[in-house]
């Protein structure tokens, strides 16, 4: 019988993204919480995740498979539903591309911009913003990255639609707004308005005192 | 008419891994030599106006660009031996690894070369590390995609090739036959293959080309020392 659990956490993006995935293709499945920001990994997760001994990891009957992005072509692989990834050669080299971008280049620095001061910090908004930049343009005449629904690339920017708000919020860092980005401003919108996608976020307050706790201990531990 | 062409470079692993692709499922393609080093063309610039780098592919007058994409989409797109499984876990395998040597044994293996100091110890460190994980997903397999080379081979040309002139260039020994012993058999056995013995930098030119580099960053180094 087909057996599915998630190793996860419930205040990551890379974990949120595969019960998207899950949910989008109706499969019911086991969470299991990992406590991996205390360092207090269980001996499942670094049995079934050797190599990098972090979460998401999913076990499909007993087999586990790592990296978000990698389990993500996998779900679409293995399951009927909803196409996470295009039918069409071209449009899903473009979605792999565009995800390869979100997580190599955008991510970075928007992280980099939201937790630390200022050179780097402000070394970091620069590159971030530029990057946003081209992310606008890939929006042109689409409500999502994927089209008309959500697809790879919409699962994988769910930390700019909400963890990064909510980061911008707290510090008061201004780089994604809809006057600067009306696209990206959009998508956010329209993103967070998917009942997949709501039912799936970390609660916002939850997340920003979890944050605002990672600040309060950054800044009294220099 | 399906139209293929391909801008890259002579001594870039990653254009290489595209020749590889394309001419094992037997797509004729116009190369095209960038000059990556001194002057990218107009067109790159318009094909991969995000990255600016080779390799790119154009098919039918569509661009696609990074390497592991380009891959994907060649074995999607033409008949012929598979690049990935068939099967859906063995392809999340494969994609998992392809990461693995992108992501972590390179940059860590590039650092070991062109780096200095505390900073080449340390990579050469993790570099060892990684070289280990990867001896052990090779237990039983004469390639990383089994009886014939599929994309994680592909993948680690760099390694068959570049890392090995580059390690005998900077005179240190990472990779040796005898603390990877199944490393080194699959190097024996990759770099045997036609296809890949046929698709490789010629060894000499790669050489000059190092040693230039090698030159310029101990001229660099000797520079900021004596400030």
């Amino acid at each position: 019988m087909a057996e599915v659990k998630l190793f996860g956490n419930w205040g990551s993006p890379f974990s949120c993204r595969i019960e998207i995935a899950l949910k989008l293709k109706g499969v019911e499945y086991e969470f299991i919480e990992e406590d991996v920001y205390n360092d207090n990994k269980s001996p499942l997760l670094l049995k079934y995740n050797p190599v990098h001994k972090k979460i998401p990891v999913l076990l499909h009957n007993g087999k586990p498979i790592c990296e978000s992005v990698v389990i993500l072509e996998y779900i679409d692989e293995t399951w009927e539903g909803p196409s996470i990834l295009p039918k069409d050669p071209y449009e899903r080299a473009m979605a792999r591309f565009w995800t390869k971008f979100l997580e190599e280049k955008c991510f970075p620095p928007m992280k980099q911009a939201s937790w630390s001061t200022g050179e780097e910090q402000e070394k970091a908004k620069e590159e971030a913003t530029e990057l946003l930049k081209i992310l606008e343009g890939t929006l042109s005449g689409k409500k999502f990255f994927g089209g008309d629904s959500i697809g790879m690339v919409d699962i994988v920017a769910n930390f700019i639609a909400h963890w990064f708000i909510i980061l911008q919020e707290i510090t008061g860092l201004e780089l994604l707004t809809h006057e600067k980005f009306p696209k990206l401003g959009q998508w956010l919108d329209d993103y967070l308005s998917c009942s997949i996608i709501k039912e799936t976020l970390p609660p916002k307050d939850k997340l920003t005192a979890s944050f605002q706790a990672r600040i309060q201990a950054a800044t009294t531990s220099k | 008419m399906a139209e293929v062409k391909l801008f890259g470079s002579w001594g870039s692993p990653f254009s290489r891994r595209i020749e590889v692709a394309l001419k094992l499922k037997g797509v004729e393609y116009e190369f095209i030599e960038e000059d990556i080093y001194n002057k990218k063309s107009p067109l790159l610039l318009k094909y991969n106006p995000v990255h600016k780098k080779v390799p790119v592919l154009l098919h039918n007058g569509k661009p696609i660009c990074e390497s592991l994409v380009i891959l994907e989409y060649i074995d999607e797109t033409w008949e012929g031996p598979s690049i990935l499984p068939k099967d859906p876990y063995e392809r999340a395998m494969a994609r998992f690894w392809v990461k693995f040597l992108d992501e972590k044994c390179f940059p860590a293996m590039w650092q070991a070369c062109w780096s200095i100091g505390e900073e080449q110890e340390k990579a050469k460190e993790e570099a060892t590390e990684f070289l280990k994980i990867l001896e052990g997903t090779l237990s039983g397999k004469k390639f990383f995609g089994g009886d014939s080379i599929g994309m994680v081979d592909i993948v680690a040309n760099f390694i068959a090739y570049w890392f090995m002139i580059l390690q005998e260039l900077a005179g240190f020994e990472l990779l040796t036959k005898e603390k990877f012993p199944k490393l080194n058999e699959w190097m024996n056995e990759y770099l045997n293959c036609s296809i890949i013995k046929e698709n490789l930098p010629l060894k000499d030119k790669l050489t000059a080309v190092f040693q230039a580099r090698f030159q310029a960053v101990a001229a660099a180094a000797a520079a900021a020392a004596a400030k």
